[in-house]
């Protein structure tokens, strides 16, 4: 059962992962780093289960409160971006480009 | 077998879900998927022993961070879809060929491993009492340094978000005189009508028309307006659609004056 659950979370992991690639929209683009997140945590606690040891929820714990830390920080950013270019997508946000 | 049947359910839920948050075009829609994966993950968590976990789950992520991301959508416009124009060539069709081979090698890689069956972590929870006291005291013995550094990571993320949400004024808030100078410059002092006698429909992007049975733009929203026009809702009715199209015309104004020139590229 363990390789299921192992690979249900890379295959979530990857999904994430084209989300980020593909997508445009800044917001969009935050949920799927969520979804690569969510996915490690699944992995975590499947490990702790094969281990039969604690630490593997504890650190899928700590990932969620990093995780909640950043989520309000990265939407911060992107709301004061929009504000100043009335624009969320992440073609838009180039001034550091030059 | 329990477990079998919840894990072959929730994994098809969960990869379907997660691929309509990476295709589908509206935000709002993608925020939705992202709920449905977060939920089914929950309840894998739930039959992998995790029950702290699941309920911090759907506490932490369903809760608090997809309210957080739907407060944001509806800030920054809920109609903000992608563009399809690609700015990169062949940038679509690359991240998918990275996205297949990286599933892939993962599998694969976890496919190679020799991994047993699982130990379980029945036997880890019973010695401190449960799941919950058992966490608790890895948290507060071993690991309370981390901890720590969480609660200072938290109050920093706190911070932050208040100096990057916090915008200075610029200008004097405007008193009730100023307010009321303004709304007789304007040419209109009195409230905007309503639906009025002679309203067809009580929808709220509908122009009411006045006694004289003439068609008032002043009395739709303008925002509400600008999305009837860029979805191509309009009435049958030409006054009625007039009315909007003035509207909609108003409010694009209004965004071009706060967003000021923008360069071309």
């Amino acid at each position: 059962m363990t390789t299921h659950y192992l690979v249900l979370s890379a295959l979530l992991f990857a999904i994430g992962a084209v989300g980020v690639l593909v997508r445009r929209n800044a917001i969009v683009v935050f949920m799927c780093v969520e979804l690569m997140l969510n996915a490690c945590n699944l992995a975590f606690v499947t490990f702790a289960r094969q281990h039969g040891n604690l630490d593997g929820q504890l650190i899928a714990f700590f990932v969620m409160v990093v995780a909640a830390a950043e989520v309000v920080v990265g939407l911060a950013i992107i709301v004061t971006i929009f504000r100043t270019r009335r624009s969320a997508s992440v073609d838009d946000a180039n001034l550091l480009k030059y | 077998m329990g477990e079998t049947i919840t894990f072959w359910v929730l994994a098809v839920v969960s990869v379907s879900a997660a691929l309509g948050l990476v295709f589908s075009r509206k935000a709002v829609y993608c925020a939705l998927m992202l709920g449905v994966v977060m939920l089914s993950l929950a309840v894998l968590y739930a039959v992998q022993d995790a029950p702290f976990l699941a309920a911090v789950q759907i506490i932490v992520y369903t809760g608090a961070v997809m309210m957080l991301f739907l407060f944001v959508l509806m800030m920054v416009g809920v109609d903000s879809s992608d563009s399809l124009v690609e700015t990169i060539r062949g940038q679509r069709f690359w991240a998918m060929i990275a996205g297949i081979g990286f599933a892939v090698l993962l599998a694969l890689a976890v496919g190679q491993a020799a991994i047993g069956d699982p130990a379980g972590v029945t036997g880890a929870n019973q010695r401190a009492g449960g799941n919950v006291p058992a966490l608790a005291e890895l948290i507060f013995t071993r690991h309370v340094f981390a901890f720590e550094v969480a609660s200072a990571l938290l109050i920093t993320a706190a911070l932050g978000a208040m100096v990057l949400a916090h915008r200075e004024r610029t200008r004097p808030r405007p008193t009730q005189k100023d307010l009321a100078k303004a709304r007789f410059v304007s040419g209109y002092p009195g409230p905007l009508p309503g639906p009025g006698t002679y309203a067809r429909n009580n929808a709220i992007d509908m122009p009411a028309r006045l006694p004289d049975g003439s068609v008032s733009e002043l009395s739709v929203n303008r925002v509400i307006a600008r999305h009837d026009v860029e979805d191509g809702r309009l009435p049958d009715d030409p006054e009625l659609a007039e009315a909007i199209r003035q509207a909609a015309a108003e409010e694009e104004e209004h965004n071009a004056s706060i967003a000021g020139p923008k360069e071309d590229r």
